[in-house]
């Protein structure tokens, strides 16, 4: 058996959870902050990935990104880079359709985290970044885990956008779901059955994985010995 | 060294206007009704929240001033905040909470043991918040502002976290502290009885508007305003109209009252404390003919709730406190004649 698709759907689904880890959490502490309008607006915008048609995210992926249109033409002139039809072709589409499920979780997390440690923070005299990275992160942990395992399983699932994108070349952008499409629609059900297995173990070790999460005793196992350890 | 609030924020349900000044090694405290912009005072001292206008001065360093554009962020002010909820970081150790307000790396380590010591928290350095008694968390809270080296502090109800039971010992030890503090102490609460034990001079606070620092004995013995009376506890209070310096018209009461108090010209209302209505056996001057409505046993004391001539029936508007032995020596009257004698009334303005 060849497992090329195993191993492209968890380098694109790596590479996207990274990049909206980061995203995701930068625009749930931002967002949070804005004015209600403006918030409410950006919200749809944000989530919106998450309800549409992943067909629908294909299509404007490629009228974004393909070679005649203006960000792929801008990169095959300049870096000589196709964006499309490739292997990493499906990293945005998996990062757009699974972005919204970061972003939320995180928000949140956010939303839920108590105001006065921030503000006891800053009159103590400690910087903004120390408090995101020392007490907000920290509290928020548990949503913020959460939230990427659930990103990371949507973004090994997609299928919709990614086909559009990045379309089925075995051996080059063959992920998990497009192979099984593939071998289903030209009759090689044993074929199918093999990777529609390894996808129901993946799906199933995330889910207990976040399970796990939620349930997991909040009480920290480490005795922190060193006074000053951990504080700046 | 004092500090100087003179703020004004709009917050469409109502508006702050909190003037007052604070004195060095003093408390100051600020009461007032929960919603009346306490917090709100505590949080734009500490640079948390934005005044619209105005100036925070603290021993001659501004720390605001909306008309030289000066703001100070929370970092730069040196403000001790301790929260109601005490803000202990749930994720690090007693140690490594009070460690965060140590601004002197070097320094670290020997003030963390001192504060520990101090604050009788031997043996908890390495518990999380959560592992805490209620009295500890606050403990720990207060070494981490002073860790921080304050030249403020101010507290927010500092004692509403804690079980009643708790509250007596919490509150001695910190009694002490805010005795040894140099700097000017903020104290905010709505328990008059706090402001008695704590504070030395009281700011009222009445729907966003500061009614001026007092002492705190002339807040319990003469309150001049409707608000301040009933924040320090008074429980009967009657519109009232002057009739000349010592007399006046108690409208609820149906009566005129002498009082030993002059009145003052705007007089709107007249209260007396609700242990100083005395029954008496007949009528005469400053007398009124009661209606008893509810009698309440409480711990070692009894509370009559009576209504009086004019008032509706069932409507209690005078209300009596006495020792339990000698509301039983009275028998239980349907009727009785209370005197509110004119030393005991308290003519109060409007705020």
């Amino acid at each position: 058996m060849d497992w090329y698709p195993l191993w492209n759907s968890l380098r694109i689904a790596a590479v996207s959870t990274v990049v909206i880890f980061f995203l995701g959490i930068f625009a749930a502490y931002y967002v949070a902050k804005l004015p209600r309008l403006i918030k409410g607006v950006l919200d749809v915008i944000l989530t919106l990935p998450l309800v549409l048609p992943p067909t629908v995210v294909g299509y404007f992926l490629l009228r974004l990104l393909g070679p005649k249109r203006t960000v792929g033409l801008w990169f095959l002139e300049m870096f000589d880079l196709r964006l499309t039809m490739v292997w990493y072709s499906a990293i945005f589409a998996s990062a757009v359709v699974a972005f919204p499920l970061m972003y939320r979780t995180a928000r949140g997390a956010f939303e839920a985290f108590d105001k006065n440690l921030a503000y006891a923070g800053q009159t103590l005299g400690r910087s903004n970044t120390w408090i995101f990275w020392r007490v907000r992160m920290p509290c928020c942990k548990q949503g913020i885990i959460a939230g990427t395992v659930l990103a990371f399983a949507r973004a090994l699932g997609e299928y919709g956008a990614t086909s559009m994108i990045a379309g089925y070349t075995p051996g080059k952008t063959a992920t998990i779901s497009t192979t099984v499409y593939q071998l289903w629609r030209t009759g090689d059900d044993a074929g199918a059955m093999r990777w529609v297995l390894v996808n129901l173990g993946i799906s199933a070790v995330v889910l207990l994985a976040v399970n796990m999460l939620e349930k997991k005793d909040k009480r920290p196992r480490r005795r922190v010995e060193a006074v000053s350890e951990g504080v700046d | 060294m004092s500090l100087l609030v003179d703020i004004k924020k709009d917050f469409g349900r109502f508006r702050l206007d909190a003037h007052f000044e604070a004195e060095s090694g003093a408390v100051t405290g600020l009461l007032g009704a929960s919603g009346c912009g306490k917090s709100v005072t505590l949080k734009c001292v500490a640079g948390i929240e934005k005044p619209d206008s105005g100036r925070i001065v603290l021993d001659g360093r501004v720390l605001f001033d909306s008309e030289k554009r000066i703001d100070l962020t929370p970092q730069q002010r040196r403000v001790g905040y301790l929260f109601q909820n005490y803000a202990l970081f749930p994720n690090m150790t007693l140690a490594q909470n009070i460690a965060v307000g140590v601004r002197d790396r070097s320094k670290r380590r020997e003030m963390v043991e001192r504060l520990v010591k101090s604050f009788y928290l031997e043996g908890c350095e390495h518990k999380y918040p959560r592992q805490l008694s209620g009295g500890q968390q606050q403990r720990t809270a207060l070494a981490r502002i002073l860790a921080s080296e304050p030249e403020v502090l101010m507290l927010d109800e500092p004692f509403s976290a804690l079980d009643s039971y708790l509250k007596w010992q919490v509150e001695l030890e910190l009694a002490d502290l805010l005795d040894k503090f140099p700097g000017p102490v903020l104290f905010v609460t709505h328990d008059r009885d706090e402001v008695h034990r704590l504070c030395s001079r009281v700011c009222v606070l009445d729907s966003g508007r500061a009614q001026g620092v007092q002492g705190v004995m002339e807040l319990f013995n003469s309150p001049r305003t409707l608000s301040a009376c009933l924040l320090s506890g008074c429980k009967n209070v009657s519109r009232a109209r002057r009739v000349s310096e010592h007399r006046l018209e108690a409208a609820d009461w149906q009566t005129e009252l002498e009082t030993a108090l002059p009145m003052p010209e705007e007089l709107a209302y007249v209260g007396i404390r609700a242990h100083f209505v005395k029954p008496v056996d007949g009528p005469g001057p400053n007398r009124l003919k009661c209606r008893v409505e509810r009698v309440v046993t409480e711990a070692f004391s009894t509370v009559v709730m009576m209504s009086t001539q004019g008032g509706s029936e069932g409507y209690a508007r005078l209300r009596m406190e006495l020792p339990q032995e000698r509301w039983e020596a009275l028998g239980g009257p349907r009727e009785l004649w209370a005197e509110l004698s004119p030393g005991d009334l308290l003519p109060l303005t409007r705020d």
